[in-house]
C-alpha cells in the first residue's frame, strides 16, 4: 500500500488548486464553448451541490419555523418562513439536558483525542524512526486494526466495560474511542514523520540529544500541521461516534449529543420536529465551525490516510 | 594553541552498558517503550474484545448471566433463522448498491470539481460538509424529509401533479430500502469525491494535451489516462467505503431501526437488537462474528486489486 500515486499528493492543492500541475492558464478549456460548459459542468454540479446541502437547509429552516407553519403546508409555503422563532432553541437550552449532553460530548471527544494523539505520536515515531525489530510488522498490524469496525466489537466491549466497572461513565468512551482513533492517527502521523529529513535527527543525535529530546524539540514542532489534522479529524470521529455511546451509557444526563437526540427527543409529540431539528443543528454547528477554520487540515487528514 | 592539541586529557573510563542503559538506549527497548501506550489500548480494547466476541458467539451468555460453552448452537440457530438471512441479504444489497453508486457519483463529482471554474475552493469546501456533520444528525434530517405525512418530497411532487397520494417513504419496504441507500450515498459521496480529486490532481495535464493531439476522444482520455492512473487510489477508497457501508449501524438506527418488517435490518442492527435489547449476548456475538468472513473477502479483493497494479507497474506496460 506504499507506492500509490506516481506524484505525491499536494494536499493544499486539493482545495486551492495551486499545485504545479494545476496551472491557471486556460489549458484546453478554450476547446469548449460556453453553452457546452453550462450543460456538461455547471448544471450537473449545481444539482449535486444542491442535493448535498438541502438537508442542512431543511434542518435549519425547520428549527426556526413556528409549529403551526411546520405542519400546515398549504397556507404557508414550506420553503421559507417570514416569522422565525427561537422557541425550539429555547426549549433545547433551558428545558432539557442539552447543555449537559453538549458538555459530555465535548469532554469525551477532547479527552479521547488527546490520549490517542499522545499514544499515536509515540507509536508513529517509533515505527518510522526507531525502526526496531518488527517495526514493519507492527505498522501493518496497526493498519489492520483500522479495518476492524466498531459494529463487530461493541458486544464483547460491552462485557469488558461492565467487568471493569466503567458502565455508564464517560470513562468507558474515553478508553474505547482510542481504538478507533489510534490506528488512523498513527498511520497519518507516520506519513508526516517520514517527510522530516533524517539529517536533522542525526545532527541532534551527534550533539547528544536523547530520543525523547529529538521527538519533543525537533520532530513535533516540524509536524504541527500533521498534528492539527490528526487532532481535528479524531475530534470529528469522536463527535460522530454512535454505537459505543449508545451501548455503554444509560442515564439520561450522561449521554452524548447524537445518542441523546435519537433517544430522548423522539417521543410521540407531533410537534417534536422543531426541537429535534434544532438539536441536530446545534449538535452539528461546532463541527461545521471547526471545519470552516481548518478545511485544509481536514482534507489532508482524509487524503493522508488514503495515500499511504 | 598547539599545546592544547598535544596535551592529552585523561579519557573517561569506558564503562560497561548496564541493564538500565540497555533499557534506555537500546533501539528495540526504546521502540518497546514508545509503542507501549498505543499497544496497550489496542490490545485491551481491540484485540482482546475481538477474540472475546468470537468466544462469546460459542456460548449462551446473556446480560447479567455468565454463559456456558454450547459449541456451534448459536450458528445452527441462525442458519434456520429467516430474519438473519434477510439481514444478510439486506446488508449485501445495501453495500453493493450504495458502494457502486457512491463510486460512480463520487468519480463524476471529482471530475467536475477538477475543472477550472470560479469559486472552486469554496465549492470543494461545501461539498465536504455532509461528511463532517455527525451521521445520526443528518439521518434525523432525512427522517424528517422522508416523513410519511409532512415529507417535502411528497409535497413537491404533489404540487407538480406527479402523484396524488403521499408516498409512505419509510413505511413501505421498497421505499424504505431506497431511502436508507440514498441517505448512505448522500453521506459517502463527498469522501469518495474529495479523495479521488486529490488523486486526479496528481495527473499531469500534459498527458491529456498529448492525447488530444493524437485525436483521443474525451471518453478515451478518461479510459486510458485518468482511470489507470487513479486505480490505486480507487482501490483504497473503495475498500474503506465498502467496509464502512457493510458495517453501517447509525444511519439505519436513526432512520428506521430496521423496520418496516425487518426490511432494512442490517447485520449490525440485528446484532444490536438481539444482543443489547433482547439481552442474548451470545447470539448477537454470533451475528457480528458472521460479518468477519465478508469483511475479509472485501479486504482481500482490494488487496489483490493493488497487487495487480504493482504487477502492471513492474511490467512497465504504460
Amino acid at each position: 500500500m506504499t507506492d500509490l500515486p506516481t506524484r505525491s499528493i499536494d494536499l493544499k492543492a486539493v482545495l486551492t488548486a495551486s499545485s504545479p500541475t494545476a496551472d491557471h492558464s486556460e489549458g484546453m478549456s478554450y476547446l469548449q464553448s460556453v453553452p457546452r460548459r453550462i450543460v456538461t459542468l455547471y448544471l450537473p454540479l449545481t444539482i449535486i451541490v444542491v442535493i448535498l446541502l438541502f438537508p442542512f437547509y431543511w434542518m435549519a429552516l425547520t428549527s426556526v419555523k413556528p409549529d403551526e407553519q411546520l405542519l400546515d403546508m398549504e397556507t404557508y409555503s414550506p420553503f421559507w418562513t417570514w416569522s422565525p422563532t427561537f422557541k425550539h432553541f429555547h426549549k433545547l437550552l433551558f428545558e432539557s439536558y442539552y447543555p449537559h449532553w453538549l458538555w459530555n460530548t465535548m469532554y469525551v471527544a477532547v479527552c479521547a483525542t488527546v490520549l490517542s494523539i499522545i499514544a499515536s505520536v509515540l507509536a508513529a515515531y517509533a515505527i518510522v524512526r526507531l525502526r526496531y525489530k518488527g517495526a514493519n510488522l507492527v505498522g501493518g498490524l496497526i493498519f489492520l486494526a483500522y479495518l476492524v469496525p466498531p459494529s463487530i466489537l461493541f458486544i464483547p466491549l460491552a462485557t469488558v466495560v461492565f467487568q471493569y466497572g466503567l458502565f455508564d461513565s464517560p470513562m468507558a468512551l474515553i478508553l474505547t474511542y482510542p481504538t478507533i482513533l489510534i490506528p488512523f492517527s498513527t498511520w497519518l502521523l507516520m506519513g508526516y514523520f517520514k517527510t522530516i529529513p533524517f539529517e536533522l535527527e542525526e545532527c541532534a543525535l551527534i550533539d547528544g540529544a536523547s530520543r525523547w529530546q529529538i521527538l519533543v524539540k525537533i520532530v513535533l514542532p516540524l509536524s504541527i500541521p500533521g498534528l492539527i489534522s490528526a487532532f481535528i479529524f479524531c475530534f470529528t470521529l469522536c463527535w460522530n461516534e454512535f454505537i459505543y455511546a449508545l451501548t455503554f451509557l444509560q442515564s439520561t444526563s450522561n449521554k452524548t449529543v447524537p445518542v441523546a437526540i435519537v433517544n430522548e427527543f423522539v417521543d410521540g409529540d407531533i410537534y417534536r420536529w422543531g426541537s429535534l431539528m434544532a438539536g441536530a443543528l446545534a449538535g452539528s454547528l461546532p463541527l461545521v465551525i471547526l471545519y470552516a477554520f481548518f478545511v485544509e487540515h481536514y482534507v489532508s487528514a482524509m487524503t493522508g490516510a488514503v495515500k499511504e | 594553541m598547539a599545546d592544547i592539541a598535544i596535551a592529552p586529557r585523561a579519557k573517561p573510563q569506558l564503562r560497561e552498558a548496564t541493564a538500565w542503559d540497555q533499557l534506555r538506549h537500546n533501539r528495540n527497548w526504546l521502540g518497546f517503550w514508545f509503542m507501549l501506550p498505543a499497544m496497550g489500548f489496542l490490545i485491551f480494547f481491540l484485540a482482546y474484545p475481538l477474540g472475546l466476541g468470537i468466544w462469546l458467539s460459542f456460548t449462551d451468555t446473556r446480560i447479567g448471566r455468565v454463559g456456558h460453552f454450547i459449541a456451534t448452537e448459536n450458528y445452527e440457530w441462525l442458519w434456520d433463522d429467516s430474519i438473519f438471512w434477510l439481514s444478510v441479504f439486506n446488508t449485501l444489497l445495501y453495500t453493493f448498491v450504495a458502494s457502486a453508486l457512491k463510486f460512480a457519483i463520487g468519480l463524476y463529482l471529482a471530475l467536475l470539481l477538477n475543472e477550472n471554474m470560479p469559486f472552486k475552493a469554496m465549492l470543494r469546501a461545501m461539498v465536504l460538509i455532509p461528511f463532517i456533520v455527525p451521521t445520526v444528525l443528518s439521518a434525523l434530517a432525512f427522517w424528517w424529509i422522508f416523513d410519511s405525512q409532512f415529507s417535502i418530497i411528497s409535497w413537491s411532487l404533489k404540487h407538480l401533479g406527479l402523484i396524488s397520494q403521499n408516498i409512505n417513504f419509510l413505511g413501505d419496504t421498497t421505499w424504505a430500502r431506497i431511502c436508507v441507500i440514498f441517505a448512505n450515498i448522500w453521506r459517502g459521496v463527498p469522501f469518495v469525491a474529495i479523495t479521488l480529486l486529490a488523486g486526479l490532481q496528481t495527473v499531469s495535464p500534459s498527458l491529456y494535451e498529448a492525447a488530444t493531439l493524437d485525436g483521443a476522444s474525451s471518453w478515451q482520455r478518461f479510459r486510458y489516462i485518468t482511470y489507470p492512473l487513479l486505480t490505486p487510489i480507487i482501490a483504497v477508497v473503495m475498500t474503506f467505503s465498502v467496509l464502512f457501508t457493510f458495517t453501517d449501524f447509525q444511519l439505519i438506527w436513526a432512520m428506521t431501526r430496521g423496520g418496516p418488517v425487518n426490511a432494512t435490518h442490517l447485520m449490525a442492527t440485528l446484532s444490536y437488537q438481539r444482543a443489547i435489547i433482547a439481552g442474548q449476548l451470545g447470539e448477537g456475538a454470533a451475528i457480528s462474528s458472521a460479518m468477519i468472513p465478508f469483511l475479509l473477502a472485501a479486504i482481500m479483493i482490494s488487496w489483490f486489486g493493488l497487487q495487480r497494479r504493482k504487477w502492471q507497474q513492474g511490467e512497465s506496460n504504460d
